[in-house]
């Protein structure tokens, strides 16, 4: 029993990833209606400018944790205003394929000058060590990580759901014409929001670098999974995908327990299963 | 217009006649060196096995004999479906004549197969598993660097009579996991030990956390690794986190390379016992083989083993070729050729290969060394004990090789 009391916990702890990086991709999709395929590669990037902060210009995990999102969340705004921003309109495919090859390309570039190993980043010393809860060793740091990840959700849901300017984001996707008949600044307002959802991909990748390894790779290898999470939760639900990542982290957590060698593929299971009975995804909603 | 197509078909077939020029008894070989070039064990075999070969090529000197020697490489991205399309394309199509390095053991088993049907010649250096020279052995393969039954008996044994009498193993789930922790556990209990429990994790697994508590649960004092790459390098990283190794249960790495104690960082790795057949800084032949490796690679990394065998198996081949003069393109004979010349180079020093196509010489036994005590870069290992190669390897007659048996 205590041990699968150490699995959920260990599954609420991967979760945190999982509905970071799906809410991004739900901010992005709900906004913008881009299918962002670079979101992994864009969380790698986080990492790395943790790492290249720390280690060229001697700043610490916690300036990282602050100036990564923001110059991954300028990266993603050119992007979009020099790529992306040609597709709108036009069928999901396109930018399915355009997203996907800049993943492509950054990885590649990355992988030529790290290789596939990748570099050693230490939890910052104020996380370090854990506590005993008498059912599993904690380290201090994975506890942060899940209190600070369910901050920054329920901010970005309060910040879009709740707020005046969420308001009008949500106006500019529904009639971008009439919103603009106000006077909004529509592109401007599109802009921001594909830099906000990299933010958080980026400030994902700060939060995992202590944990895994800083590797060009770590985007893909999570990335597919982070679309099952969205494709279970629906596409572009910002409480759905926080909800469901945090759920799926919970069920991957427990099949590594009851039977480990389906633990990559119990996710996917899971989405058919949706599919199946709900192709709008769990709080999805048919339009 | 007739006459247009006609012209137009006899030349293509000639065309293809010259295309396909390979024919017994010339000075021409193409090498495919088969690997992960972009996965978790990219930096273990990867580019780095592809510039190995090439300075085999050259070291060789045939190609001032007239020999025209190609390299050429390709992903097989861990899959052996992958990986079997790719040698046999190269086989059939380009005329490769010897498959070279070939990590990942579940690809390495479908390769060898394929090398036998065809009469072709693989030969292994990354793959592990120690079935490759025993039940799964081969006319056509030569396996080189080292396999499981090393690691096993390097670490395993080591570990076990150190006072870590009970393990409790993370394997990788596919053929070179299992081949290891079945070879570790004969090992361990050989030496006294007993195994407790193991649990499978996925290939390319990117969080330990649930399987390091079923390994923190079980009370063994030792865990055993049996992944590598990638995997190994998140286990360690993660165990420290979960306070497993200041709990007092101590870490196996069964199998890891000079890369992954890079990617850790010595801060991390200090005090892992690792098994491995070649360290660039053991004698004057290494380093200055390592030397012009580094300056060739992107990221200025030092050979691993797996590169150091490519190097080392391709060179011994041209040795082959050099003593009948001309090309055969024959997989087998150039094996049986091979296996009867010493092996003898710069990297690996003087060995043999046995019967069933397993290289001997001697493997090495290092502790990671700490911070302080490394000198600058790439200087991570010290030598704790030289295992003789007639212990290193599965002794002849315990392998269970068909070729042995007349």
């Amino acid at each position: 029993m205590q041990a699968l009391y150490a699995q959920l916990l260990v599954g609420l702890i991967n979760g945190s990833f999982y509905a970071l990086l799906s809410l991004g991709l739900a901010v992005i999709f709900g906004m913008l209606n881009i299918i962002n395929f670079a979101h992994g590669a864009l969380y790698m990037m986080g990492a790395f400018c943790a790492y290249f902060l720390l280690n060229g210009l001697g700043l610490n995990y916690w300036y990282a944790l602050v100036i990564a999102p923001v110059a991954v969340g300028i990266f993603g705004m050119v992007l979009e205003r020099t790529l992306l921003k040609w597709l709108a309109g036009l069928d999901h495919l396109y930018g399915l394929l355009l997203t996907f090859g800049i993943a492509l390309i950054i990885q590649g570039v990355f992988q030529n000058y790290f290789g596939s190993s990748g570099l050693p980043y230490a939890i910052p010393s104020q996380l370090q060590g854990g506590m005993n809860l008498g059912f599993m060793f904690l380290p201090i740091y994975r506890g942060w990580v899940v209190v600070f990840s369910l901050v920054v959700c329920l901010a970005t849901w309060y910040l879009i759901e709740r707020t005046r300017l969420g308001a009008y984001l949500r106006a500019a996707t529904e009639n971008p014409n009439l919103v603009r008949a106000f006077g909004i600044n529509v592109p401007r307002m599109i802009t921001l929001t594909y830099g906000l959802g990299i933010g958080l991909a980026a400030l994902a990748g700060v939060l995992s670098a202590p944990i895994n390894q800083v590797r060009p790779l770590m985007g893909a290898d999570l990335i597919i999974v982070v679309f099952a999470v969205v494709v279970i939760g629906g596409m572009g639900s910002i409480m759905g995908s926080v909800i469901t990542g945090f759920a799926l982290g919970v069920v991957e957590g427990l099949t590594k327990y009851f039977y480990p060698e389906a633990s990559n593929t119990v996710v996917f299971v899971l989405m058919v299963l949706v599919l199946l009975v709900k192709p709008t995804g769990l709080t999805g909603r048919a339009t | 217009m007739n006459k247009k197509l006609s012209a137009l078909m006899l030349g293509t077939a000639l065309a293809l006649a010259t295309g396909t020029g390979a024919f017994a008894g010339d000075k021409v070989v193409k090498i495919g060196v088969l690997n992960d070039m972009s996965g978790l064990y990219a930096d273990l075999a990867g580019p780095g096995s592809v510039i190995a070969a090439q300075m085999a090529v050259e070291d060789s000197g045939l190609t001032k004999k007239g020999w025209k020697i190609d390299v050429i490489s390709a992903d097989h991205q861990n899959k052996p479906d992958i990986g079997v399309n790719i040698a046999r394309q190269w086989i059939d199509v380009d005329k490769v004549d010897v498959l070279a390095d070939v990590p990942t053991s579940s690809v390495a088993l479908a390769v060898s197969n394929l090398a036998k049907e065809k009469n072709s010649l693989l030969l292994d250096s990354g793959a592990g598993t120690s079935d490759l020279t025993n039940k799964a052995c081969s006319p056509n393969t030569i396996h080189w660097t080292y396999d499981t039954y090393t690691l096993a008996h390097g670490t395993g044994t080591a570990l076990t009579k150190s006072g870590g009498n009970t393990w409790f193993f993370l394997t990788a789930d596919y053929a070179f996991g299992a081949a290891l922790e079945r070879d570790t556990t004969a090992a361990v209990e050989a030496a006294g030990g007993k195994v407790v429990g193991a649990v499978k994790h996925p290939l390319n697994t990117a969080d330990f956390s649930s399987f390091l508590l079923q390994a923190q649960a079980s009370k063994a004092k030792v865990i055993g690794l049996a992944n590598a790459g990638g995997d190994t390098v998140n286990a360690i990283k993660q165990a420290a986190e979960f306070g497993i190794t200041s709990g007092g249960q101590k870490l196996a790495s069964l199998l890891m390379f000079i890369s992954d104690v890079h990617a850790l960082g010595l801060k991390t790795a200090k005090g892992l016992n690792l098994t491995e057949t070649f360290y660039w800084d053991l004698n004057d032949g290494t380093r200055a083989f390592s030397k012009r490796f580094q300056e060739r690679m992107k990221n200025h990394a030092m050979p691993t083993m797996i590169q150091a065998g490519v190097y080392s198996s391709l060179l011994h081949y041209f040795k082959a070729l050099d003593s009948l003069g001309e090309n055969p393109h024959d997989g087998a004979k150039m094996v049986a050729k091979m296996k009867t010349m010493p092996t003898d180079d710069p990297v690996f020093g003087k060995g043999s290969i046995e019967p069933n196509g397993r290289v001997l010489h001697p493997a090495y036994l290092f502790e990671v060394k700490s911070p302080s005590e490394s000198k600058g870069p790439w200087d991570y290992y010290k030598l704790v004990a030289t295992i003789p190669a007639n212990e290193a390897f599965t002794p002849l007659d315990k392998s269970t090789c068909p070729l042995l048996k007349k």
